[in-house]
């Protein structure tokens, strides 16, 4: 294992702490955590108070969380250990700093661990009497949705849900108008990725699964869980064809007439200029079946650490506010500055 | 129960986790992702460097104490199911309850609906929910604790991690069923 680290077991604290003294106009660490919260002027000096948005997860996917605290999009993020869902008191200093007055909404991945660490989080924040509700993103659709799973997992589709619900909260939504946002949002999110090479977790020191030098793995999540299939390795407009097919089936009526915001998400280590290929064949693709690509990113989003690959999100906008707050202004790490933007 | 029995369980179990550590990593590693022993180990010391730090006189602070060094440290799943469990009996130790059957009564139900599971999901709720009921009854011992284990081992997990797998979950024990089971076994240890 090549990896550019000091200890392995410092890896979560050194990032933070590189990410806050890197961009301090956007974030600062809140004290004795792995949290980070807004820094920026609009919300250090006098403002309009509004909900405070909150998110957070294992570390290991960055940009994702700590990388949307900013003007517009996130509040606050806390990082957990590489893969490990943070824990419940450093979720609840999140939730203090993001508070200013009008309550929190919690944007939480469906995993099991972060489901009960953002819950009982929630609990500690009741005993303050701070107004906490939460959204939990399933956006996987490699994975059945049934009784007899924990449900699917919450992948790349989270950071359409932190892009809008953030930027309602900024125009001043109050909090139960930000709950049924953010669930319309995610019920139409729909994500699926493929992996060339497996992640490798710095304190394990070898991937999580072994892929010929000639396959690739369908369906495989941001924590080297295995997909629907492994394959040979196949050309991209080819990929595009295979990724849209199972996403399409997801939308009553396939993808047809529709109007989408794409997200085509690296997962680590896969060039740019291959996302932008493969970014080029989904949107060809998707004239040809006659539906529109309204808004599009391309980019590492929510990644793996150094798996290779890429995931393909299609969030489809049935409601005519979606698009105004995906091109609202934002500054964050991650999203980039969007505020002289159209 | 009293605080010096507590005391006395905690360093049962904590010397229990210790000596099987590697086990229910391994236990993890089959149907899960592997760190249930480091982690529960890296919980139970938190727990004895907490209690030895808050120094707490009743039994309310010892339960608290031990939740909030649980919570902490332990992360994951585990974190927040075994720190709701002694956050539930904190909470029912404050109404002067230190009758044992009625603490584990609320531990096993603030488990159940932390992880919202139910008995036969193949998780540690297996084990809390019939063994409350048990100690109720006054027939809690040792080999029903191992009987309520051992009978994860042909479910089909329908929770967490391991409930991906579907039926090749099937034939593993279920890892915090194991430890719950070694959490109630040092439990029996410390009161009898």
């Amino acid at each position: 294992m090549k990896k550019i680290l000091n200890d392995p077991s410092d890896l979560v604290p050194e990032m933070m702490a590189g990410m806050v003294a890197s961009y301090p106009q956007y974030v600062r660490l809140i004290p004795d955590t792995t949290a980070v919260v807004r820094n920026d002027k609009a919300f250090t000096e006098k403002h309009e108070p509004r909900v405070g948005v909150v998110s957070g997860g294992g570390s290991g996917h960055e940009p994702l969380h700590a990388g949307f605290v900013g003007l517009g999009m996130l509040t606050a993020a806390v990082a957990g250990q590489v893969f490990t869902s943070p824990t419940p008191d450093q979720i609840y200093e999140a939730i203090k700093a993001a508070n200013q007055g009008r309550g929190v909404l919690l944007i939480i991945k469906n995993y099991s661990g972060d489901v009960m660490n953002f819950d009982m989080a929630k609990d500690l924040a009741g005993i303050d009497d701070i107004p906490v509700e939460s959204i939990v993103v399933d956006d996987d659709v490699a994975v059945e949705d049934s009784l007899y799973t924990q449900g699917r997992r919450g992948v790349a589709g989270t950071v359409f849900v932190e892009k809008i619900v953030g930027a309602a909260a900024e125009a001043g939504a109050d909090l139960k108008t930000l709950v049924q946002l953010g669930k319309d949002v995610i019920a139409q999110t729909k994500t699926i990725g493929v992996a060339l090479h497996a992640a490798t977790v710095p304190e394990v020191g070898h991937p999580g699964f072994e892929l010929g030098p000639d396959e690739m793995e369908y369906g495989v999540g941001i924590h080297n869980e295995p997909g629907y299939k492994r394959e040979k390795m196949v050309p991209s407009a080819q990929l595009a064809k295979e990724l849209l097919g199972k996403i399409g089936d997801q939308f009553p009526g396939g993808l047809a007439d529709k109007s989408f915001a794409v997200l085509v998400n690296g997962f680590g280590a896969t060039p740019l200029g291959e996302q932008f290929i493969f970014a080029n064949d989904v949107l060809h693709q998707l004239g040809e079946a006659q539906a529109t690509a309204a808004f599009t990113k391309v980019g590492n989003y929510v990644t793996s650490l150094d798996m290779t690959g890429l995931s393909l999100t299609l969030l489809q906008l049935t409601d005519k506010h979606w698009l105004p707050y995906l091109n609202a202004p934002a500054a964050t790490i991650g999203w980039g500055d969007t505020r002289n933007e159209r | 129960m009293n605080v010096e029995q507590v005391k006395q369980w905690m360093q049962l179990f904590s010397a229990e986790i210790e000596k099987n550590k590697d086990y229910l990593s391994q236990l993890d590693t089959d149907i899960g992702d592997g760190d249930h022993g480091n982690n529960m180990a890296r919980g139970v010391k938190a727990v004895e460097a907490g209690l030895a730090k808050d120094q707490p006189t009743d039994l309310a602070q010892t339960f608290k104490s031990i939740a909030m060094s649980l919570i902490s440290k332990v992360g994951g799943a585990s974190g927040p199911l075994y720190g709701t469990a002694f956050l539930e009996m904190a909470k029912a130790a404050k109404d002067d309850e230190n009758d044992l059957p009625a603490l584990l009564q609320a531990a096993a139900a603030g488990v159940a609906k932390r992880g919202g599971a139910k008995v036969g999901d193949k998780t540690m709720v297996d084990v809390w929910l019939p063994a409350a009921a048990d100690a109720k009854q006054g027939q809690l011992n040792d080999a029903v604790i191992d009987k309520l284990v051992a009978a994860t081992k042909p479910l089909r997990a329908l929770k967490g991690r391991a409930s991906y797998l579907g039926e090749r979950s099937i034939g593993h024990l279920d890892p915090g069923a194991v430890s719950t089971g070694m959490l109630l076994k040092t439990l029996l240890q410390a009161t009898k």
